[in-house]
């Protein structure tokens, strides 16, 4: 089924222009509708959080803005201009490699299960993308990396591979990795899903951080609920591939609308 | 004459049959190693064509008799303007043989590989070429090098049918003492015992000492 693509603008221009939208964005496999007709507009330097049930297309979002999963219809934008298209006599048309590969040096990304490379150490982690392709000098990447480190409390393991790290040690040092690369952007997909609980409070306390210190567009997946309403200055309530209810955190959680987000609540709530 | 008396009469020519065979071997291995990565790394391309060019490579000769293959590079190409001598016909055979098996092992080896590592590289703006020579292919390796080692012992083995086309392997040499003295217990006993001192005592402990290595590098002690 084709697409009229003249209803998607090339670029996005303006005092308003957001950092990160999705346009009319479907994604499905097959018969299965992960994503359907998505608007989402992120702010520059604004903290986004989307919750609800799993299969609700939370982390599809994330990755889809990491280029880690194509999409079906509709555009997202990043920065102004088309992430998932390029421009074309005039026209958008599906982004080739080279453009995605310049878009994506505006995002950044962190995972659930961390994704060190294991056979650096932390510091190779942090240095590795900056080197590799950035092409900065091993010594201002070393200096960026370690600066970097000290921000996450990780100096002391700097030079210990991430099988001698702890779980909300590695997510750290994730963190300071996708830094390192000085993205527009940063993504956490559930990062501390697979985080023992006492440890949890290691990540989100270096994210409280960047969301004091920094003026970065992030856009956060958490069954942290607690933690959502605090640093977020948006969450967005996902069911069945829809935002179905959107808005500050003291309303969303102190006041939900919809009956879906009050029940998904109120079960989050019991299982705490 | 004794046994004794039968290794100090034979022994210069057992020694170089070794060092044939130690040749072939390590030629056949660069070969074969070059072969697998490249193949394996074909198999796992996005385009059917290449895909398709390394399957031919690997069908062939994994499906077909090494010994055939052997034949074919020492006396049929000849028929069609290729003239190797037999000494590069030789490893050449056993490299491209072995190199189809290895280009499995390199395929599972990068598959095995969890998909969080490719999209972290993604997540950091890796190019392809780098993903694969930074990332990937380094742990692929780890999880690799212990069928590696049962591969290069097949490999080592394998050289014994370079005596076929009459390379001067350590088999050939076996075989030309066993002719002139009929002695086949010592001859061919002596020649087995080489080869199982090559694969034991050589090329087993320096495979582990390579595994100890790259799980070191890896941080896996």
């Amino acid at each position: 089924m084709s697409e009229d693509m003249t209803q998607f603008p090339l670029r996005l221009e303006g005092e308003n222009a957001p950092m990160v939208r999705f346009m009319n964005v479907s994604k499905s496999y097959g018969e299965l509708t992960v994503l359907d007709q998505l608007n989402l507009d992120v702010a520059p330097g604004e903290m986004m959080t989307i919750i609800g049930p799993s299969g609700s297309g939370k982390t599809t979002v994330l990755r889809m803005l990491m280029t880690l999963e194509t999409i079906n219809k509709g555009v997202i934008y990043v920065d102004g201009e088309p992430l998932t298209h390029m421009e074309k006599n005039g026209v958008l048309v599906p982004a080739n490699k080279m453009h995605l590969r310049r878009m994506r040096a505006k995002i950044g990304m962190c995972f659930q299960h961390f994704n060190l490379f294991p056979h650096m150490t932390a510091l190779q982690n942090c240095m590795e993308g900056p080197v590799q392709v950035l092409g900065l000098t091993k010594e201002s990447a070393r200096q960026r990396a370690e600066e970097l480190l000290e921000m996450v409390a990780m100096s002391d393991k700097r030079d210990h591979h991430p099988s001698r790290l702890s779980g909300g040690q590695q997510q750290r040092v994730a963190i300071a990795r996708a830094l390192a690369m000085r993205p527009k952007v940063m993504l956490f997909d559930e990062v501390t899903s697979a985080l023992d609980p006492e440890v949890i409070n290691e990540v989100t306390g270096v994210i409280r951080k960047l969301v004091g210190e920094h003026h970065l567009t992030m856009m956060m997946v958490t069954h942290q609920m607690g933690f959502a309403r605090d640093i977020s200055d948006r969450v967005c309530f996902f069911y069945g591939g829809k935002i179905e209810e959107q808005g500050a955190p003291a309303d969303l959680f102190g006041s939900p609308k919809k009956q879906r987000t009050k029940q998904f609540l109120s079960a989050v709530k019991e299982a705490v | 004459m004794t046994f004794v008396e039968f290794i100090i009469t034979y022994y210069p020519r057992f020694l170089s049959g070794t060092i044939v065979t130690i040749e072939q071997f390590v030629l056949a291995s660069v070969l074969c190693i070059f072969l697998a990565l490249l193949a394996g790394l074909m198999k796992l391309s996005p385009r059917t064509s290449v895909r398709a060019c390394a399957t031919v490579y690997i069908e062939i000769f994994r499906g077909t008799s090494l010994l055939v293959q052997l034949y074919w590079i020492f006396f049929v190409l000849p028929l069609f303007g290729i003239t190797l001598d037999k000494f590069t016909a030789g490893f050449v055979a056993v490299g491209l043989n072995v190199g189809a098996y290895g280009a499995e092992l390199v395929r599972g080896g990068v598959l095995s590989v969890p998909t969080g590592q490719w999209e972290a590289a993604v997540s950091i703006n890796m190019s392809p070429g780098k993903r694969m020579s930074r990332i990937i292919l380094p742990q692929a390796l780890v999880n690799m090098l212990p069928a590696w080692g049962n591969l290069l012992i097949e490999l080592l083995k394998g050289t014994a049918l370079v005596a076929t086309i009459a390379v001067a392997d350590l088999t050939f040499e076996a075989r030309q003492i066993n002719y002139s003295t009929f002695m086949s217990a010592q001859s061919f006993g002596t020649a087995l015992i080489i080869y199982y001192v090559l694969a034991r005592f050589l090329l087993t402990p320096l495979m582990r000492r390579l595994e100890k290595i790259m799980a070191r590098q890896i941080g896996r002690e």
